[in-house]
This record gives structure tokens, sequence and C-alpha cells, in this order.
């Protein structure tokens, strides 16, 4: 497959960055998305150039470390499906395609397209946890969790915090990522101490850090590669009615 | 925005129903004005219910603009720089449209209370019936102004169909069912409404009601 990329490139985090065309001859349609930006730094870097900067790390489609805005959409065309896990030959020959990183006023850019995503991990330290008491593992069946819970509790974590909700978000909003974290832990019985202080917490964290507010436009869960559903957004909001009545 | 937008949802359907009074007959609607104002008497002084639900109605308009204009700079502030290829391919147009469509909507209300209510931009002036303003105003030869509430409704009609479905989930609406139910109830009110409303232009235009 022969096609043209046009990448963000930005050297530094002050520097002003531009999109740059390259063209990128003879790739396999098998071949991951990253790969094909392998094989462009290949050249890049024969030619003397600076390759272009970008996270990933498994390649296996569950670190949630890719993170590029592919045509516009977060994570390519291909539904529920991360960066490194999208193919060649989702894309035709002679296509244009452009690569641009998450764009946040929380992610600030810190080269090409790698991103800053420490917000999200100031979200989770302000009540992504539970107070457990440390030593030996309890039994597996000390605490029973009902089926039902524990299935949607797995739906909700299986989260990767990539960011995508963000990079989607018209109103740079991280309520997706928030809300599949409060409902994972507050699902399981574990959760439940730390409840209230949670919800309200982490969306505090949320607003610090920048992140918009959520009007409910739904371009998050479309984009989401877990396919985490909207509809944790309306069990946060129900968490935080309770949790602010009650103070 | 949940809380103040089902109040003004509450009274856009207390006003189609009122609307739809021009179908019983011209001096009928003309009486239901007529009784609007007196509601509440002797308890109150003539009018005074009708002020106090004005004066609600503007809280919450406040209220409402507020919060949307919140939002609207906080999503500014936190996107500074923009997408050089962003497409349009997702979620609804509905979604998409509720702050300009909120605007179109502010400045025909202006307009309409001018018009109808105060009868300042209206051809029968301020002392005239009730009836007979609504009947001037959509004149085949005043085209332009049905068309401006032709559009002006459909955008309310696009507003709810977002915003009813918006409140339920941030009022904790939470399960798929709920949400398929949710998205149902507003498609139906809009529709309905948007019907309700449009209704008495068609029917001027028409000779329905003369």
């Amino acid at each position: 497959m022969d096609i043209k990329v046009r990448v963000w490139r930005q050297a530094g985090p002050s520097a002003a960055g531009k999109m740059v065309t390259y063209d990128v001859k003879g790739i396999s349609p098998d071949a991951s998305f990253l790969e094909m930006i392998d094989v462009l730094n290949e050249t890049l870097i024969l030619n003397g150039d600076d390759p272009i900067a970008f996270d990933h790390d498994c390649r296996e489609g569950i670190c949630g470390m890719c993170s590029m805005v592919i045509n516009g959409v977060a994570h390519g065309p291909e539904k529920a499906t991360t960066t490194c896990q999208l193919h060649m030959r989702k894309f035709k020959d002679g296509d244009v395609i452009d690569v641009e990183p998450w764009r946040a006023a929380a992610f600030p850019v810190i080269k090409d397209l790698v991103v800053d995503r420490t917000p999200l991990d100031k979200i989770i330290q302000a009540g992504g946890y539970i107070t457990a008491p440390t030593g030996t593992a309890p039994d597996a069946h000390a605490t029973p969790v009902p089926k039902k819970d524990a299935d949607a509790a797995f739906e909700a974590a299986t989260c990767i915090g990539c960011g995508a909700c963000v990079a989607a978000c018209p109103n740079g909003s991280s309520m997706l990522f928030t809300a599949a974290k409060i409902a994972h832990l507050g699902l399981m019985p574990q959760g439940q101490p730390e409840r209230d202080s949670r919800v309200i917490d982490m969306l505090q964290a949320q607003d610090d850090a920048g992140f918009g507010g959520c009007t409910n436009a739904g371009e998050c869960t479309t984009v989401c590669p877990k396919g985490i559903p909207m509809s944790l957004i309306g069990r946060l909001n129900s968490d935080y009615r309770k949790a602010i009545s009650k103070r | 925005m949940a809380v103040s937008g089902a109040l003004l949802v509450l009274f856009l359907f207390a006003h189609a129903a009122g609307n739809l009074k021009i179908f019983v007959g011209l001096s009928d609607f003309d009486h239901y004005a007529e009784w609007l104002r007196g509601l509440g008497t002797p308890l109150l002084p003539h009018a005074w219910f009708l002020w106090i639900q004005r004066v609600g109605l503007l809280v919450a308009i406040g209220l409402h603009i507020w919060a949307a204009t919140a939002l609207t700079i906080r999503a500014r502030k936190a996107r500074p720089v923009k997408y050089a290829h962003r497409p349009k391919i997702q979620g609804s147009y509905a979604a998409r449209t509720m702050r300009w469509g909120g605007v179109i909507i502010v400045l025909f209300v202006i307009y309409h209370i001018l018009d109808l209510t105060t009868g300042h931009l209206n051809p029968e002036g301020g002392d005239s019936d009730p009836s007979a303003r609504v009947v001037a105003d959509f004149a085949p030869e005043r085209w332009y102004v049905t068309l401006f509430y032709v559009v002006s409704v459909v955008a309310v009609g696009f507003h709810l169909r977002h915003g009813i479905w918006s409140a339920f989930r941030t009022l904790g609406q939470q399960t798929t069912k709920g949400e398929r139910r949710a998205q149902a109830i507003a498609l139906v009110l809009s529709v309905v409404l948007v019907a309700m409303y449009l209704s008495v232009p068609f029917a001027v235009l028409t000779g329905l009601v003369d």
C-alpha cells in the first residue's frame, strides 16, 4: 500500500506545531497502524530527520498508551479498537491520513503525538481506591459478590484510561473515564465505605485538572476502545446527587 | 441545566395546550387569555398570579442560560487547540446544535413576546384581542413571520430531543432499558410539542381558523 500521512509535528511542549505530510510506500495491509509509523520513522532516521514521537507499550490493546486521533476520530475508524490493534487494511491505497495528538488543555503535548495524561492519575488519586487491611490475602469467598454486580463492575473496570473519551468529547470532558472508575469500585462491597467521598473528590479533581463539563453528547462512548457505556455517567450523577444530599 | 430545563418544558406544554383553545373558537381563545390573568383572584389581585409565574420562568431561564454559558466557557478552555481534521460523524444532530439552537430560541422568545404579548411588533397593536393578533401574525402575506416561527419551533423540538433525554441522565438514569425509554420519551414529547405549536400557524394559513 502507498499512502500519505499528515502528522502533527511539535518539537517540544512550548514549541509551535504544524501538520507535516509524509509519503509512506510499500506498507503491508496486515501492518498495524503503529507499525506503519515505525516504518515511516525508520525512513526518517535514515534520512537524518527526527522520528515521530508517539506513545505505545503493549500493542495488544490493553495498556491504554497509544493515543492518536486518526482522521478526526480517536483511535481511528475501527469501533472498540485501540490504535495499535487497527490495521492498514482498514484504509485504501492512496489515502491521505491525518494523525493528531489528543487535544485537551488538561493533556498538554510533550512532543509530536505524545501528550501528558497525568491529570487522569490525579483523578484516580483523589478517590479511585478502596481501604482494605493489608497482610495475608483474604479468602476468595470471604466477601460474596453477586454475579450480576461482578460482571457490571468488570465491564466498567475494562477502562484502560487511554483518554480517548477526552479527545473525542466536544467539551473536553473526562466524565466517561471518571464514571467508569466510580462504577467499577462502587458496584463492589469493598467500594462502599468511600462511595460518597469518592464521587465528590474525583469530580473535584476532574474540575481542578481543567477538563470540561459533560453535556451527554455521547461522542466518548462511540470512540471508547473498550466500549464503556455512557449509562455509567448516569450512575455517577446518581451517586453524586446522593453524596451531596448527605453532606 | 436539568431542573431549570424541566420547568421550562412544563411551561411549554401548558402554553401549547392553551394555544389549542383557538380551535374551539376565536372568542374562546380570548376568554382563555382573560382567564389566565384572572387566575388566583380574589386571593391575589388581578394578574398577580400570572406575574408570579413569569418571574418564576425568568429565574428558570436565567439559571438555564447561566449553566449553559458556564459549560460553554469550560468547553472552550478545555480544548484551546482545535483539531485540524474533525468530521461530524458521531453524536446526534440535536446534541450538536444545543448551543446555537438555544441562541435562536432566546432571540425568538424576545420577538414572540414583543409580537403576541405586548403587540409592539404586531400589525394589530397591543390593544387588540389576542386572537386577532394571532390571525394577523400568520396571514399569508406575512409568510416570513410564519417561517421564522416554524424554524424556531423546530429548533425547540431539536433542543428538547437532546435536552429531555440529557435531563434524565443528569438526574441519574443509568440502565440500558431506561436509556431506550428516556430516548423514546424525549422523541415523542418533542414531536408532540412541535406538532401542537405548528398546528396554529398552519390553521391560520389554510383558513381553518378565521
